[in-house]
């Protein structure tokens, strides 16, 4: 039982991503109706503000302490920041340790506007073109993106370190009536988890319960009378585009503790949201949801030792194979709706 | 016992009940018309026909076989062609490529893998697929892409691909909408001579009275997905309910 | 000859002589001269263009003509270049019965992936290839080790049987491929011609014959019934259907035709090289073959063989300009400006390579679909025009190719 809950929990926080960035896609896909292979690059953007924001906080100068020396008897210089300077060690310090959830204040400008000039300046010329066309222009961009963050960050993963109140684990197990040891789980990735529900729950409340919301869902449904009602739509589906951008880079922005960054983690998110999105259901909501936390739970399931001693090799194919199944078995995925993308 | 027998076909959309209880028999060698106003399921029933859709209810029976649960290239080589309403060509290939193809098709089958040859070599196609040009009065158009043709030439070009298939029963979906006053007429004569010549049964749909009453020897009255009333033109056209449901509406419009 | 039209012959031919003169066309720079680092004649770097050429070619059957756009491609070159190594290790160092064994198992390989994924068309059969391509990449990586030799890669070794051959050559290294007992895959001619050399390698003269084999397949296929039937299948398949034909057996025969060209051009590459792998097989190797296709010209014959060129010449000279070699470019100008260039160009040169070529992949299929044939035409078009403006325009309505 608590081996179970355990994978249930070990799943989550890739769920949360996967789950994350299908929301994104899905939206673009369904308003739009654009297959965006940039959609991981955003996700890689937003790790990139994080590591941005940690740098930018730890920019320091340098003073001289004359009275400590060095190990050769020189006077010892020491790396002040001008947050610590500013604020005092004290303040300046927990700033820079709260950098990655500071950093979302940073992204959401960052990755709206980046949003809104991937879809004013490429993907607006590509509404009308074959998806194959779409899928090419945007694999081009995602490599662009890519080697952009490459040429400025380099090719190594950096860490990016949780608040110190977060790191490390604890014994969730207890808490629910278990025994000690049974169920250790880190901080940061109940966080995590606990931010994804937040932002899944605004994104759908904000469908629901806004006229603009109202608006889009209509759009997604049917296109064509939404504009006859002379409404602009397009104009809403731009700003889709930069929440659905944003959606992305949050997601990414906290997922830096749990995976250092690297200039190539959106492509390897990417082909597994867009089976993710296959799975759910393209163009449904719920399904991207719904799929991405089934999928990463089942992930996580498939890599005990148990199931791995049975099965060698479950683990890395595992979604694929569901992919596969669903793909076959159910067209439409879990909960597509009619008509999305056939032909 | 018609070549094609409808019975019950029911179709329903969501909340749409596009067909609602369908009787129909196409007798062999005639000239069907089916009319009846925008939406009343007319392409729908043809749909159900060619395996593009599935009905909820009833049977359709092809020269007594079934063609429920067929794919539609097997509904095809049962002998049904079907001309859609917005034209369904091969818009990249020449018109003397879409020619070919259902040619071959009739050739060769469902699938026939000839990866080695060359398209020029098959002098039996080419001359077929030019005759057929030639009777559709395209051949001049026979290098131009099929996807810059004119409305009414792009479907010309479908009829002209349905009827080199030689088929048993052609059904025909508003075939001459779009098409100049002098195209449609050689369409009709077309359709004319093709009957005259060779054992085909026309099942048709068509807005344009001059063209349904030139060509059908029955006619099914459509409306709202139920038959109202089939019977010959003369007596459709004098036919009170057809005034109400129909031929009013058009004359309102 | 050949059963080609005049056009195709030309078109064959030009490719023939391009590949049979390589050493000579892609070395024209003496030794030693400031131009010599754009030289690209060597037995290793022509021999990638050829393989990567048939690589392209194969995919083009495929995408270019039935439009189904495969993003795991590359684990049939990656199956290939194992089957191959496995010919090596087991049997013996001959390439000819190891590239054999590797068409026959891609084309396998081919037809059980293409088989499931074509019963979806689309962005689902995208990500249905794409998801069986990082599922071959995954198997290799972990459980299948004992095959593919996981992160390692497939070796040789001294220790392999190799039934028909030696284990170990007599003076205790391992034997190398050979074309025939004696023939080897490396073995080269050097010609000395006044300050200039000439490499002429055995192993690129096997790819390039292979290539000309390939691509000669392609033109048959391209003018055959069957090729018209896959154009018809892009173009509509509804239509198809209601024409009595049955598009899966026709899309099922292109996918794994070009499966059978991905498996030779992995056959090859193990032949030339006798290691394998797994990182052959990932993602982002299926997408560069994407990116040569249509940077060439999807669709169009000779499109993949220039747009593999091109690419994997670019990326050569492109790895190799470092900020030196440009400030030895751009001494001339003044110290300021010298700089400033330098600056501007170094993202785009040396590792940057990945960014140019994103970059110009955005540009054409934005502004050029067609790729660098649609480039040529336009440019052909052009001066046509230029020259003889008195003529009307019959622009050819002949589709395009
Ligand atoms: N695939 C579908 N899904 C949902 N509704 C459909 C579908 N196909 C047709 N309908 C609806 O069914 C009804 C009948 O449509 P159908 O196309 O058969 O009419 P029709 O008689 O051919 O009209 P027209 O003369 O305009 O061609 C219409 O209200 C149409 O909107
Ligand atoms: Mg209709």
């Amino acid at each position: 039982m608590d081996a179970i809950l355990l994978q249930i929990l070990n799943g989550l926080d890739k769920g949360s991503a996967y789950a994350l960035i299908a929301l994104g896609l899905t939206l673009i896909f369904g308003t739009l109706g654009v297959v965006n292979f940039a959609h991981g690059a955003l996700f890689m953007i937003g790790a990139f503000c994080a590591v941005t924001v940690q740098r930018i906080f730890n920019i320091s100068f340098e003073t001289i302490d004359p009275s400590q020396k060095d190990f050769l008897g020189n006077p010892l210089k020491v790396k002040t920041t001008y947050l610590e300077h500013w604020f005092g060690p004290e303040m300046g310090g927990s700033i820079i340790d709260w950098s990655v959830p500071l950093a979302i204040l940073f992204a959401i400008p960052v990755m709206v506007a980046v949003g809104f000039i991937m879809e004013r300046g490429l993907i607006k010329h590509f509404y009308k073109r074959p998806h194959a066309d779409q899928i090419l222009v945007t694999f081009g961009l995602a490599i662009v993106l890519q080697e952009i963050i490459k040429y400025f960050y380099g090719a190594n993963p950096i860490p990016t370190g949780a608040p110190e109140v977060f790191r490390g684990s604890f014994d969730f197990g207890v808490l629910i009536g278990f025994d000690p040891n049974a169920i250790i789980y880190p901080y940061w990735r109940l966080v995590y988890f606990g931010f994804a529900a937040l932002i899944i729950s605004s994104v759908f409340a904000f469908l629901q319960f806004t006229t603009f919301g109202m608006v889009v869902r209509a759009g997604m449904a049917d296109r064509e009378t939404v504009g006859l009602l002379g409404i602009n739509i397009n104009k809403r589906f731009t700003i889709m585009f930069g929440i659905a951008a944003a959606v992305a880079g949050l997601a990414g922005v906290m997922y830096a503790p749990i995976n250092s960054p690297n200039y190539h983690m959106g492509m390897d998110f990417l082909v597994l949201s867009f089976v993710v999105v296959v799975v759910g259901g393209m163009g449904s909501l719920p399904g991207a949801v719904l799929a991405g936390f089934l999928l990463g739970v089942l992930e996580s399931f498939a890599s005990m030792n148990e199931i791995k001693s049975i099965l060698p090799g479950i683990d890395q194919i595992i979604i694929y194979v569901v992919a596969i199944i669903i793909l076959l078995t159910r067209p439409r995925g879990l909960m597509g709706r009619k008509g999305v993308m056939e032909e | 016992m018609g070549i094609l027998e409808v019975k019950n076909v029911g179709k329903r959309f969501g909340g749409l009940q596009a067909l609602g209880n369908v009787n129909l028999s196409v007798a062999e060698n005639s000239v069907h018309a089916i009319i009846g106003p925008n939406g009343a399921g007319k392409s729908t029933l043809l749909n159900c026909f060619v395996g593009k859709l599935i009905p909820d209810t009833g049977s359709v029976m092809f020269d007594g076989q079934s063609v429920l649960g067929r794919k539609p290239f097997e509904i095809n080589q049962m002998g049904i062609s079907r001309v859609f309403q917005t034209p369904e060509i091969f818009g990249d290939l020449s018109v003397m490529e879409n020619m070919m193809i259902p040619c071959f098709a009739k050739r060769d089958g469902a699938f026939e893998m000839n990866a080695l040859s060359s398209v020029s070599s098959q002098r039996d196609i080419h001359e077929k697929a030019e005759q057929m040009l030639v009777d559709m009065n395209m051949a001049d158009k026979r290098h131009m892409n099929a996807a810059s043709l004119s409305r009414g030439d792009k479907r010309r070009l479908e009829i002209g691909m349905c009827l080199s298939q030689d088929p048993r029963l052609l059904l025909l979906d508003e075939p001459t909408a779009g098409m100049a006053r002098a195209d449609t007429n050689n369409t009709i004569d077309l359709l004319k001579q093709i009957k005259e010549e060779r054992d085909i049964t026309i099942a048709i749909i068509e807005h344009d009275m001059h063209v349904v009453f030139s060509l059908a020897e029955r006619i099914t009255v459509l409306a709202q997905g139920t038959p109202l009333v089939e019977d010959t033109p003369d007596n459709i056209k004098g036919h009170p309910k057809v005034r109400e449901a129909y031929l009013g509406e058009t004359a309102a419009a | 000859m050949f059963g080609l039209n005049q056009k195709d012959k030309s078109t064959l031919i030009v490719v023939a002589a391009l590949t049979l003169l390589a050493p000579f066309i892609l070395n024209p720079f003496p030794e030693g001269s400031a131009l010599a680092q754009f030289n690209a004649g060597y037995p290793d770097l022509m021999q990638r263009f050829v393989i990567f050429g048939i690589f392209a070619i194969g995919f083009n059957i495929l995408f270019g003509l039935t439009g189904y756009l495969s993003f795991g491609h590359a684990a049939f070159l990656g199956v290939g270049s194992y089957s191959a190594v496995w010919m090596f290790k087991l049997v013996g160092m001959n390439v000819l019965p190891a590239i054999t064994l590797s068409v026959i198992v891609a084309g396998l390989f081919a037809l059980l992936i293409g088989f499931v994924s074509l019963r979806r068309s689309g962005i689902y059969f995208s990500i249905l290839t794409l998801a069986f391509a990082q599922m071959s990449f995954n198997l290799a990586y972990s459980v299948l080790t004992p095959i593919t030799n996981g992160e390692t890669g497939l070796q040789l070794t001294l220790n392999d049987p190799r039934v028909l051959g030696q284990s170990a050559t007599a003076d205790g290294s391992i034997p190398v491929t050979n074309l025939l007992p004696g023939l080897e895959m490396r073995s080269t001619y050097v010609l000395d011609a006044g300050p200039w050399l000439f490499q002429f390698n055995l192993g690129y003269y096997l790819c390039a014959l292979l290539l000309l084999v390939a691509f000669y397949v392609s033109i048959r296929i391209f003018r055959s019934p069957f090729g018209m039937m896959l154009r018809a299948v892009k173009s509509n398949q509804q239509r198809m259907n209601y024409t009595g034909l049955n598009t899966r057996p026709y899309t099922l025969a292109a996918f794994v035709i070009s499966g059978m060209y991905a498996g030779l051009a992995g056959g090859l590459m193990a032949s030339m090289d006798p290691l394998a792998g797994a990182e052959r097989m990932q993602w982002t190797a299926s997408g560069e073959v994407v990116l040569m296709t249509i940077l060439g010209g999807a669709g169009t014959l000779i499109g993949p063989v220039l747009g593999a060129g091109f690419i994997k010449y670019f990326e050569n000279i492109f790895s190799k300009i470092n900020d030196n070699v440009l400030h030895g470019w751009f001494a001339i100008l003044p110290d300021g400006i010298e700089d400033f260039l330098v600056f501007v160009v170094h993202p785009f040169i040396g590792k940057g390579w990945h960014l140019t070529l994103g970059i110009l992949f955005m540009l054409v299929v934005i502004y050029l679909p067609g790729g660098l044939v649609e480039g040529g035409q336009r440019i052909g078009k052009y001066f046509k025009r230029g020259s003889d403006d008195a003529q009307s325009n019959d622009a050819s309505t002949k589709p395009a190719e």
